[in-house]
């Protein structure tokens, strides 16, 4: 499948572009989701974006980086609204913050965790728990 | 000495009632819930709360090899599971590059199409009973169980199948399991039409459900949905016509299309896919039949460095001694890389995003679950309905909430 980078300043622009151009007709939003890259300094997250064109049956593969520490992505809601979950889970996930979402709280995690559990520095278990030997189940 | 109740601020201006369709509602098949706003019956605002299942799978695939991720799969649809195994196998073994050979790929549709149909039945019987009529639920169960004893018969496991390995089966489908599989194929068309016939031209019915939740296909593809739903709204996407996976296609049928996408299009839709499926089954079987000798002994591919040897020659030779270790504690390599892969679940298109860096485990695993996509138009489908037909949109989105959450 292409996969190809972008800005992730232009990441609206170019799903626009993709969504509107009579030739292309991206306009299918299969998956939205993040990828943690810990090595890559500056640009740790990776927002992918999956897209179809339905007519001509091609797949595209859209990855915006953000840096960890002022993760600010556009959120792309106002073009598929098939976003509006997937853009909650992934800041459920990642703590990317999605400028422009109508309702960016968590979604599948409860509303008082503090952390963002699938990135790299948090481990499978959760640490808080004192009644687990982590000899035994600490992966 | 009494107490002066007080109220909520704005409890009496306000002119809306709060309802809780809660979690735990029989009308609501699993747990998520809705907060409607409603003026009488009528609701004006609704708001959807889901992660009341979320099991943190993408968080566990990351620590366990590709053999261990298949019980997880198995938990997401799990009135379909093995089509959600076998995807998860198409996908592993797009990365790790495994032919599979012909005979396995017609015994897996043959697996899939039963999947199908037994999702397919429990969504159409539950609209017949959150609609009042449950006895075309009872006449179709005994053929549920039917297709359980097939899985059974083949894998051991009746609802979270785990079946399948890379590669192929675990083992060759027994004499029972073609005989179960005759039995189902001379029965269910029978039961199948008799279940029909209680709801397609049924006054009650039709005047209860035409009409009823209906969204156009614009917004259907603008919210993502995929499957039976978005083929009801007018859209003849699937998967297995538009990115052939597993030999479909070698297969003839057809994709049944509706026009309004309301309640009764996603039911005439779904009815009519069972129909299909049952072409397709009827197909692949009379196709593994014509293998003969030691083609008809084939369930897995050759791939030794992926799938578990059998017994005797781990017990006799050096080379499956060591492949079996190396798979059993979970040494598969995996080549860096990234791969898309999706199958056309019963709900729609399931996609595995799977991403490896070389390791044991997966990188990065992300399930493309259909339901959680498409759940999000349901607040908008109901606005302006009544609260029954918001109930009867839920049963016929055919929300599970294993998908829902992951």
């Amino acid at each position: 499948m292409l996969t190809f980078t972008a800005p992730k300043e232009n990441n609206l622009k170019v799903l626009q572009f993709l969504y509107d151009d009579a030739e292309l007709k991206f306009r299918f939003l299969t998956d939205l989701m993040a990828i943690h890259y810990p090595d890559n300094m500056g640009a740790e997250l990776a927002v992918v974006y999956h897209l179809h064109n339905l007519e001509d049956n091609i797949r595209l593969r859209l990855k915006v980086f953000t840096d960890i520490k002022q993760p600010d992505v556009f959120s792309v809601t106002a073009l598929f609204r098939s976003a509006n979950f997937m853009e909650r889970e992934t800041y459920d996930f990642f703590g990317v913050n999605f400028i422009g979402h109508p309702n960016l709280i968590r979604i599948l995690n409860v509303e008082e965790m503090d952390y963002f559990p699938l990135r790299k520095e948090y481990p499978l278990e959760d640490q808080t728990r004192i009644d687990k030997d982590d000899e035994m189940f600490g992966r | 000495m009494s107490d002066h109740i007080v109220l909520p601020e704005g409890s009496i201006e306000k002119q809306t009632t709060t309802l809780n369709l809660g979690p735990t509602h029989p009308a609501t098949h699993g747990v998520f819930q809705n907060i409607l706003e409603m003026d009488g019956e009528r609701i004006l605002k609704a708001t959807s709360t889901v992660g009341y299942i979320h099991r943190a799978f993408e968080k566990i695939a990351e620590r366990r090899p590709l053999y261990q991720i298949t019980p997880l799969t198995d938990r997401l649809n799990y009135c379909s599971s093995p089509i959600n195994n076998m995807g998860w196998h198409i996908t592993c073994e797009k990365l790790l590059n495994v032919k599979i050979p012909k005979r396995v790929d017609y015994l897996r549709i043959i697996i899939m199409e039963l999947a199908r149909i037994s999702d397919h039945l429990i969504c159409n019987s539950v609209i017949g009973v959150d609609s009042g009529a449950y006895t075309g639920f009872l006449y179709v169960m005994q053929y549920r169980e039917l297709i359980y004893e097939i899985y059974e018969e083949v894998c051991g496991s009746r609802l979270t199948t785990n079946i399948g390995r890379i590669g192929g089966f675990e083992r060759n489908f027994t004499n029972t399991a073609f005989v179960k599989l005759e039995k189902f194929l001379d029965e269910y068309p029978r039961t199948l039409k008799e279940f029909e016939n209680l709801f397609k031209r049924n006054r009650i019915f039709m005047d209860r459900t035409i009409g009823c939740g209906p969204i156009s296909a614009e917004m259907a593809l603008n919210y993502g949905f995929t499957g039976p739903n978005l083929r009801a709204a007018g859209v003849d996407y699937d998967v297995r016509v538009h990115t052939p996976y597993s030999s479909y296609e070698d297969f003839d049928f057809n994709i049944p299309v509706g026009t309004t996408g309301d309640v009764y299009d996603r039911f005439l839709v779904r009815n009519d896919e069972m129909w299909e499926s049952l072409k397709i089954i009827n197909e692949a079987y009379r196709k593994v039949k014509e293998f003969k000798g030691a083609e008809a002994e084939v369930f897995h591919a050759d791939s030794p460095a992926y799938y578990l040897p059998p017994k005797k020659d781990v017990y006799t030779k050096m080379e499956a001694l060591i492949y079996h270790f190396k798979i059993v504690m979970g040494e598969i390599e995996m080549p860096p890389g990234e791969v898309y892969s999706c199958v056309e679940g019963a709900n729609g298109e399931l996609g595995y995003y799977l991403v490896s860096d070389g390791g044991r485990t997966p990188y990065r695993l992300h399930f493309r679950r259909p339901c959680f996509i498409y759940y999000q138009a349901y607040t908008e489908i109901i606005k302006g309905g009544m609260l029954s037909d918001a109930i009867i949109t839920m049963s016929s989105l055919n929300l599970i909430a294993g998908e829902l959450d992951a």
